[in-house]
């Protein structure tokens, strides 16, 4: 990657000339040295002051990183890893305090610079790339004018040449089209193109540091590796020092040449990916490694085995099809399945190929445009009425985002009570009885029942939002993404408590992810998606195996760590380096 | 045309599927803005309804009332109570007198005012001039008045005077516009002497008026805009701006502040058809003629046409601005498509 403000000549002018970086933070004459420290932090303690008073949220932190290194920080949600990041930017939010220690940049102590200077830093020597690029870019501003306005705030070219750079920079982050892609608004473009442009804005002033803030948490698998991929060789090449912070241990150990490790606020370990991996020291850190569904082959289950055709089949779809009035293509195209009791059926793809839609048209919550859907033989394609009410009691929904599909204001035993109540199941008394029996099924203590949804964490809604699913005891459960906004160590509790729940109750499910190493553990069956269309259906085991769709193919090259060996090889710079 | 298509999907159509999408947003379009010319028909059409109904309801024998209306005090003779109840076609059915002052209201005939015996629509079209200035003014005040208030309240960082200017806002809309109006004759006029009392004598016999009009309407806009920078303030893509090392004034004024217009947009929206209400206050105290005016003089004689042209013309003008407003919509937030379905950023499928 070139720097806008080398390759252009117009660069005399006296306006837009390069104001001198802040001396002892000059770029390196030439290349960075790959051991030249970039950031040191040190005992670093961060507060919120909260309504009840202080939080200590991060606890004498250290950390290392050098030129041209990337450092994963990996941790729960609430371990303290994104207040780090923030706290490194100088991007915290008001009510968060620096307690103590020191974060050294270059030379400076970022932690007593003034705001004015800090700012001058920022986007210029220190990038950062946010967590969810659906939201992180100004909705009504055109991408290429956000492009550039880092170029802009730190004059590091003139203005009429700024449209150009940014198409540059667009097209060096890899991004299909730039011309086009820079005139358009964000959300014109899909996820991972948008997480492209946040990547062309952090490196648009090639900066020494990158903070990357669970940079593809919100994207697809096959996306995320591309994202990934391009980011560690653009950062590989321009020597910059990435500090990557992730939840996936996955993530950290195919892209990271060390980790370092946090809970409760504190680093537990540091060290060089491969050994941190191969050994952990800590008992949390062994603790992750064995959550992390697609590090740990061995304890994944067996693939479960059908329960074999049944007699007849719960849920029949056959030939269903959706179009969306102004779309070119149907959303769902010719889509058929079957799905017997006691069986999963996964259903895998990328975002857009219909995976929702599908379940949607199932659940009988969108119209189907042509097909069947039968249950239990009985024709629910155009049901209404009564017909439909019976149908929502046979087959109940498991949604990806349990902090907006639990009303924070219910408490618990009204959330799960309300569908008791909209059937009129029971009596006022045995119905909290049975709430407190369903919260004891997912694992819950009966004092839940008189907590809110808002005092949860996220494993704990998404429990709860099982057991209101069980509590009219459906036939069948459609989950849309059940555990993709949980952390691993929490999406491998609930991925068991589903399994044990369909073991004691019998109940089939449809099991929507575009992650196919949490599919493994779950499904019998896998159907994939591609484009509205079922592209391949199997059994689990055989169509991890022997996938016979390249679609397949590529889906399972993408589950994070399964392309784990290059990086145990470090890349030889690294080599020369230590 | 091409700013309103719908956006182009992320999952990458080809080339003609791009075509037939333009095409068919085209006819979506076309369709939509039918649609809200036959929706804005049948506001104004219940506006006239409503009014009609509500002087039938009335008690009284509106042609009593009407010959009464004219001021002359001697008692008016049957016969002529005849003619009038036949010139204005009372003797017909209620139903039949409806259809037929809707027929003419359709073409524009508003019917004679009673008391003056002049056509409604030429007393209007001769009233509109001075209160378009006064209502138009009085926006362009609120506007910048508000919006600066509003930006200025966001932009303080201190909580004292950040908490006093974001409670200015309910201070002024709570302050009657006749008591601002006095005050500010009281302050500028009489005391002061830089602007006239009373009339409408050009630019100068403007400003008071214009002034006393925007202060609720400039606390509004304030109210609103400063309430929606402030949640666009904490919006993530601020985050990514302070990354990027925007200062804060770059924050507010290119990042915040055309989202937070939006909300804006539709209070004042809504403001033109308050601003038209409160002219009637304004004109009386400030003694200007214009709509205000006419329809002040109107009610307190019960010239029933005058009330009824001044209701239907309203209704258009609301409509109208509502309509350009939800026109202007889209082309400020391009996720808003004018079929009215906005596109969900990260939509699932």
């Amino acid at each position: 990657m070139t720097s806008p403000d080398r390759t252009h000549p117009d660069m005399a002018h006296p306006d837009m000339a390069h104001p001198q970086p802040a001396g002892d933070l000059a770029e390196p004459a030439a290349g960075p040295a790959r051991q030249d420290p970039v950031l040191a932090v040190r005992s670093l303690s961060v507060s919120y002051h909260t309504g009840s008073g202080p939080v200590r949220v991060v606890h004498d932190l250290d950390l290392d990183l050098s030129a041209g290194e990337t450092l994963a920080l990996v941790g729960e949600s609430g371990s303290g890893k994104t207040t780090t990041a923030h706290a490194i930017a100088g991007l915290l939010p008001s009510m968060a305090r620096i307690d103590g220690g020191s974060v050294t940049f270059g030379r400076r102590d970022l932690v007593t610079l003034p705001e004015r200077q800090l700012r001058a830093l920022r986007g210029r020597y220190i990038g950062v790339v946010p967590q969810d690029p659906g939201v992180a870019l100004n909705p009504v501003r055109r991408v290429g004018p956000q492009v550039a306005e880092v170029l802009r705030i730190h004059r590091l070219a003139p203005r009429h040449d700024l449209p150009r750079l940014a198409v540059e920079l667009l097209d060096q982050a890899g991004v299909p089209d730039p011309a086009r892609r820079a005139r358009q608004y964000p959300h014109e473009l899909s996820g991972g193109l948008r997480q492209r442009v946040l990547i062309a804005i952090a490196l648009a002033a090639q900066p020494r540091l990158l903070i990357a803030d669970e940079p593809t948490s919100a994207l697809d698998v096959t996306v995320q590796r591309r994202i990934l991929d391009h980011l560690g060789r653009l950062a590989d090449a321009a020597g910059i020092a990435i500090l990557l912070v992730t939840h996936d241990l996955a993530v950290a150990a195919e892209r990271a040449d060390r980790i370092a490790v946090m809970t409760g606020g504190r680093v537990v370990e540091t060290g060089p990916a491969r050994d941190l991996l191969a050994d952990p020291s800590h008992p949390y850190t062994r603790r992750l490694v064995e959550d992390a569904p697609s590090l740990a082959p061995a304890r994944a289950r067996p693939a479960r085995t059908s329960p074999g055709p049944g007699p007849a089949p719960l849920l029949a779809v056959e030939h269903l099809t959706r179009h969306f009035p102004g779309e070119a293509h149907p959303a769902v195209d010719d889509v058929t399945f079957t799905i017997g009791p006691r069986e999963t059926l996964a259903l895998v793809g990328e975002s857009g190929s219909g995976k929702t839609t599908t379940a949607r048209l199932v659940t009988r919550l969108l119209a189907p445009s042509g097909g069947r859907i039968r249950l239990r033989g009985q024709d629910v394609t155009t049901a209404r009425g009564g017909e439909l009410r019976a149908l929502r009691r046979h087959v109940q929904l498991v949604y990806q985002n349990p902090y907006a599909s639990l009303d924070p204001r219910h408490t618990i035993a009204q959330v799960i009570i309300e569908p008791l109540r909209a059937y009129r199941v029971g009596t006022r008394p045995t119905r909290r009885a049975r709430a407190a029996e369903l919260l004891d099924r997912v694992g819950l203590p009966a004092a839940t029942l008189d907590r809110r949804a808002a005092e949860l964490s996220g494993g704990q809604r998404q429990r709860v939002a099982i057991a209101r699913a069980l509590a009219l005891e459906p036939e069948l459960i459609v989950f849309d993404e059940p555990v993709s906004a949980l952390d691993v160590s929490v999406q491998a509790q609930i991925l068991d408590l589903l399994a044990r729940v369909q073991d004691e109750t019998g109940v089939a499910y449809l099991f929507i992810s575009h992650d196919l190493a949490v599919v493994s553990q779950l499904a019998h069956r896998v159907a994939v998606m591609r484009a509205g269309r079922v592209v391949e259906t199997g059994p689990t085991g055989e169509v991890f195996t022997r996938p016979s769709h390249p679609c397949t193919q590529e889906l399972l090259d993408a589950i994070p760590g399964a392309r784990r060996t290059p990086r145990q090889q470090p890349p030889a710079h690294l080599e020369e380096a230590r | 045309m091409e700013e309103l298509t719908a956006p182009a999907s992320p999952t990458g159509t080809g080339g003609t599927a791009g075509a037939v999408r333009t095409v068919r947003a085209g006819g979506l379009t076309r369709r939509y803005a039918a649609g809200r010319v036959l929706r804005a028909a049948g506001v104004v059409w219940a506006a006239y309804t409503l009014s009609f109904l509500v002087m039938e309801l009335l008690p009284g024998d509106p042609v009593a009332a009407m010959a009464g209306a004219g001021l002359q005090l001697q008692p008016v003779s049957e016969v002529r109570l005849a003619q009038l109840r036949e010139q204005y076609g009372f003797d017909q059915p209620v139903l039949a007198q409806y259809v037929d002052y809707l027929a003419r209201a359709a073409r524009g005939d508003l019917g004679d005012s009673v008391a003056l015996g002049r056509p409604v629509t030429s007393m209007i079209t001769t009233a509109l001039p001075p209160t378009l200035a006064l209502a138009a003014s009085a926006l362009a005040l609120a506007l910048v008045g508000g919006g600066a208030l509003a930006l200025a309240a966001t932009y303080t960082r201190r909580r004292w005077p950040r908490q006093v200017l974001l409670s200015l806002p309910s201070l002024g809309v709570s302050l009657p516009s006749f008591w601002v109006g006095l005050m500010l004759v009281e302050l500028l006029s009489f005391r002061a002497r830089i602007f006239p009392a009373f009339g409408d004598d050009g630019v100068r016999g403007l400003v008071l008026p214009a002034m006393t009009l925007a202060v609720p309407t400039a606390a509004m806009i304030a109210q609103v805009l400063a309430t929606s920078l402030l949640t666009a303030l904490d919006e993530p893509y601020i985050q990514t701006a302070r990354g990027k090392g925007a200062s804060r004034a770059r924050l507010q004024l290119w990042h915040a502040l055309p989202n937070a217009c939006l909300s804006t947009l539709t209070v004042a929206g809504l403001l033109v058809g308050q601003l038209l209400a409160s002219s009637v206050v304004i004109e009386t105290v400030f003694s200007r003629d214009g709509i205000g005016r006419i329809t002040a003089d109107a009610v307190t004689v019960q010239d029933i046409p005058v009330v009824q042209g001044v209701v239907v013309f309203s209704a258009v003008v609301v409509v109208i601005t509502n309509l350009l407003i939800d026109l202007v919509y889209p082309l400020l937030d391009r996720r808003i498509t004018l079929a009215g379905a906005a596109a969900v950023p990260g939509a699932a499928r």
